[in-house]
């Protein structure tokens, strides 16, 4: 047996154990992760600046702090989600418990990417772990120093229910000929392909963080100088190696030159004059990625940056101009610290550009006009859209992260990591007694039993309007039955009255025989296309 | 083999470039156009009752009845459901921010997808294929409908109604078989909406990946039903009864085997019975509330497999290929290895597997793959919770069958070789939409941007992890001093 199909087996025998069903147990795992990334805090730091040239800060910024957020949300709310969610119910069901009950769904496959490894690697897992599932944990092996560290989470987590298994491409498929109830994967649609490929096999859904151009269009009445600072900031983190980092920007020409000298002020200011020797200024992974992103320089104009050291896997900030819709530049997510300005003549052309190509994962438009964000939101689609800002939207927990299209199928973060890794198991708990009112639904069928069964079976109720109903209907019975109550409608209030002394107000649904009459009559009266449900 | 409606692969590509064009020109973005489409679609339902019956008399021999709740109701109860509410769904739902973003608009939007495809099935073959498209208009996409070849009255019917209803340019129904389909899953669509069988479904998945579409699958299986404890046998057998042979057994939700103890097996029977003799009459071929297998070659299979079965038959058991008739049929006796038990029935026979105890059953039903729906039948609460609790399935219901399914406020869908996805009322609305995460922000406070650009120091990180931490427990989190 490979080593990998160990891991799956011991985790899936972990998982039927049950151990992870208990929220209790849920938590601590989570709280346990929370003290890896603390006490481990020194090797995540080191692995971060030898794999991507990031400092010690720039690694607690930008990749720490989001996932003890989300781990934080996690505990404090994890009673709330995985408990029953009551829905709507039919007046056949009114007494029934009619709920969703999230479930964990097994074994999950977690394959990481490269470029914020700890983040996108341990981000689904608080999901998966939130949602009681048992997990496989496939770090990128490109960020190698990372996978390393990573390899101690079994000394924190359960280490039969949460595996790692490091390696490379053989191991990936490896892995992918298991079985799994969820793969979470992150990384470029190529591979996504196959990903979801190998997960047809066995019927595995699959959650694909991908990537794509992520367009930037800078309104040329807004304030270039705070949009460029902005810009500069979300293109050049982490070296631009991040799946939602500007791509290009879209202007018009008359700006052109004011945005480049921005960005120019920016980089010197962020980055200082020599960014090579500045420690919060990152690097190109490795050389096959170096090699790609200097190959897309080749057709196009350089205005700032443009030098580049191998053996660093360095290249300078970058900003191209007059970039063409054929360049090498635009023909593939850059991945690296390249901005290519595109001239278009104002938002109508800007919209029809990106509307020609795959739908990305982050939208960015700047603009002080509330028309021009409106526009492009409405005629344009992507996984995510911020106005005025880049990448800030990766912070919000509340907000679903994730693509469309060739940018990705799927989304998480907060609520959502822990919904896309769970079951929602619809479940109706019913009584073997009130046997009487299903005789409708039972053959012989009739005219009358087809009425019936019409109503009682399919109309779907507001709870809370029919739950006061049906309660009341049921004391009204009750007390009528021992004579002591009136019940009556007043203004469509269900009002029930104990005393006889009680004389009921004129209204024309009142009847002498008690509310009880009353739902029946009202529900007899109900038009099939009319059902109010507010 | 059928020539009604074929599509040559040609006319394929000119149906769906017309339909993308029509989602491109923007005409299914306000709501009132897919509420005047929702409108027309409850008009075709009120205007073609009759029409209906009868195709579904044609295909299934279905009784009116079941016709009636089961393919009419429950979509028209969906559209309500849908019409009444789709304001409010599109509405954008906004969310909670941290501190660092406090003065932004941060919300959801639900957005289309694009041009969707739903392929339906033919054992409820107006129902499942006009309810996930509910929720595709709705949520404001174009959509081909692929209706199942096999259900041929009412994929001709579909073929003419909806260009008659619907809008001809944002919707069409392109019919055809297995190599048809083959060909049309070779474009790009946004989302594939499939409902069938697993082996389908496996091809369904891998052309998908081609374009990286997302799939919703509503697959099948074999729903078990747990009998156990303490029970009122009458109710149990009535609503067992029914469940199982509505449709003649033909439902992807019907319990498809009982496992209960001997002694259960022994009260039960005589209760199954009298259910089926008050129901179809002591000839269940004469009764016009008794349906039929859908096609020839489904009922061979069918009489196939009662033939290899070992089990012994208790009830039923007669057959009649001239009207592809096949009793209401229970068997006893029945072990794991039987025929009957290794593929979902799909029929009017109902295997009863013996257990001695409610482990055993539990253990029975996790040894297999998760069902589309479970049942348990008992009077003991503790015995429903526990099977609730260490089992899982698509859907769950005690005490009853099928009626889960016309609940518009539970998703409909299953988990694992069940399937992936759901759909129904809101359900439908949200599988179909795109959650589009929107962050507006202001040009103001640049300042405290400051925090989060480079150089990245000690002092800034401490800013802005106090700043962007989440809510804790009873913090109120609005003000900065």
């Amino acid at each position: 047996m490979s080593r990998e199909q160990q891991a799956v087996q011991q985790a899936r025998k972990a998982f039927l154990t049950g151990r992870s069903k208990p929220l209790d147990y849920r938590i601590k795992q989570l709280q346990n992760l929370k003290r890896f990334i603390k006490e481990k805090t020194t090797d995540i730091n080191n692995a971060m600046r030898n794999d991507l040239h990031k400092t010690a800060n720039a690694t607690q910024l930008f990749e720490i702090l989001g996932l003890e957020g989300e781990i934080n949300l996690a505990v404090s709310k994890l009673t709330e989600w995985a408990a029953p969610r009551p829905v709507n119910k039919n007046l056949l069901t009114i007494a029934d418990d009619v709920y969703i009950q999230p479930e964990p769904l097994g074994v999950v496959l977690i394959i990481g990417a490269w470029n914020y490894p700890i983040a996108v690697t341990l981000q689904p897992l608080v999901g998966a772990i939130a949602a009681g599932n048992a997990a496989v944990v496939k770090p990128s092996e490109v960020s190698s120093h990372t996978a390393k560290v990573m390899e101690l989470l079994p000394l924190y987590l359960d280490p039969e229910m949460y595996q790692v298994v490091t390696g490379g491409v053989p191991e990936t498929q490896e892995l992918l000929k298991q079985r799994f109830d969820h793969i979470f994967y992150t990384g470029n649609s190529t591979v996504g392909k196959l990903v979801m490929e190998a997960a047809a096999r066995h019927l595995t859904p699959v959650t694909l963080e991908l990537g794509g151009k992520s367009p930037c269009y800078i309104d040329k009445n807004c304030d270039i100088r705070i949009a460029c600072r902005r810009i500069t900031w979300g293109k050049y983190m982490n070296c631009g190696q991040t799946c939602i980092a500007p791509d290009y920007v879209l202007c018009e020409s008359s700006i052109q030159d004011k945005v480049i000298n921005e960005i120019q002020k920016c980089i010197q200011e962020f980055y200082t004059n020599d960014p090579k020797s500045f420690a919060d200024y990152g690097r190109i992974i490795n050389q096959r990625h170096f090699k790609r992103i200097m190959a897309l320089l080749e057709d196009s104009t350089v205005a700032i940056g443009g030098d580049s050291d191998e053996s660093e896997c360095y290249i300078a900030p970058t900003v191209l101009r007059d970039v063409t819709s054929g360049s090498k530049v635009m023909q593939e997510e850059i991945f690296g610290p390249i901005l290519p300005i595109i001239t278009v003549n104002g938002l109508n052309e800007a919209i029809q550009f990106i509307n020609e190509r795959e739908k990305p994962l982050a939208l960015y438009v700047f603009s002080p006009s509330k028309k021009v964000i409106k526009q492009m939101i409405s005629e344009t689609s992507s996984g995510a859209i911020v106005a005025n800002d880049c990448l800030v939207h990766f912070t919000i927990s509340d907000l679903p992260f994730g693509g469309i299209g060739n940018s990705g199928t799927g989304c998480y973060h907060g609520k959502y990591s822990f919904d896309q890794l769970s079951h929602l198991r619809s479940c109706l708990i019913k009584k073997l007694n009130m046997e009487g009112v299903n005789q409708m639904r039972y053959p012989p069928h009739t005219t009358k039993k087809l009425r019936w069964a019409r109503i009682l079976l399919l109309k779907q109720v507001n709870l809370a309007r029919w739950r006061q109903v049906a309660q009341v209907a049921m004391l009204a019975a009750l007390a009528a039955f021992v004579g002591q109550s009136r019940c009556f409608m007043v203004n469509g209030r269900m009002s029930c009255r104990f005393s006889r002394t009680d004389a009921p107000p004129s209204d024309e649904r009142y009847d002498k025989r008690g509310c009880l009459v009353l739902m029946f009559r009202d529900v007899t009266a109900l038009e099939l296309r009319s059902v109010p449900l507010f | 083999m059928s020539n009604t409606g074929v599509v040559d692969m040609e006319s394929q590509k000119q149906v769906l470039e017309r339909v993308r064009g029509a989602f491109r020109s923007g005409v299914t973005l306000p709501v009132k156009f897919r509420l005047t489409q929702l409108e027309a679609m409850m008009s075709l339902f009120e205007d073609n009752e009759t029409l209906i019956l009868e195709a579904m008399h044609k295909d299934l021999a279905k009784p009116k009845f079941e016709a009636v709740l089961s393919e009419i109701d429950m979509v028209v109860n969906d559209l309500c459901y849908t019409i009444s509410n789709l304001q409010s769904w599109i509405q954008p739902t906004y969310v909670g921010t941290n501190l660092a973003t406090k003065l932004d608009d941060c919300f959801v939007r639900r957005e289309p997808l694009g041009v969707v495809l739903i392929i339906g099935a033919w054992n409820y073959p107006l129902q499942l294929i006009l309810s996930p498209l509910i929720g595709a208009i709705a949520a404001g996409n174009c959509a081909i409908l692929k209706p199942s070849e096999i259900s041929r009255a009412t994929e001709k019917l579909l073929s003419e109604l909806i260009p008659k209803y619907l809008s001809q340019e944002c919707y069409a129904v392109i019919c055809g078989g297995a190599e048809e389909t083959k060909t049309l899953l070779e474009n790009r669509f946004d989302h594939i909406f499939y409902t069938g069988s697993q082996s389908v479904a496996r091809c369904i998945l891998q052309a998908a990946a081609v374009h990286l579409t997302p799939v919703t699958l509503e697959l099948g299986g074999k729903c078990p039903c747990l009998i156990y404890g303490r029970l009122d046998m009458k109710a149990a057998a009535k609503r067992l009864v029914w469940a199982k042979f509505f449709n003649a057994g033909q439902s992807c939700v019907a319990p498809d085997y009982v496992l209960c103890t001997a002694e259960t097996r022994d009260m039960l029977l005589p209760f199954v019975k009298e259910a089926l003799d008050s129901f179809y009459g002591s000839e269940p071929q004469q009764s016009p509330d008794m349906g039929r297998i859908v096609t020839d070659r489904h009922w061979d299979r069918l009489v196939e497999l009662l033939k290899k079965s070992e089990g012994k038959i208790v009830i039923g058991g007669e057959s009649d290929k001239k009207t592809r008739y096949i009793a209401p049929t229970v068997l006893v006796d029945v072990k794991e290895s039987d025929a009957l038990m290794q593929e979902e029935i799909f029929g009017p026979i109902l295997p009863i597997l013996i257990i001695k105890s409610l482990d055993e059953g539990i253990n029975f039903i996790n040894e297999r793959e998760k069902p589309l729906a479970l049942y348990a039948f008992s009077d003991e609460s503790q015995v429903v919770t526990t099977v609730l609790e260490r089992t899982s399935s698509g859907g769950f219901c005690s005490n009853d069958g099928i009626v889960h399914m016309s609940l518009s406020g539970l998703p409909f869908g299953g988990v694992g070789a069940s399937g992936m996805g759901n759909y129904h009322g809101r359900w439908g609305f949200e599988t179909f939409s795109h959650k589009r995460g929107c962050m507006l922000r202001g040009w103001g406070l640049e300042r405290v941007n400051v925090l989060r650009y480079p150089p990245y120091t000690e002092s800034n990180l401490s800013w802005l992890r106090w700043a962007t931490t989440s809510k804790k427990k009873g913090w109120a989190g609005c003000s900065v001093m």
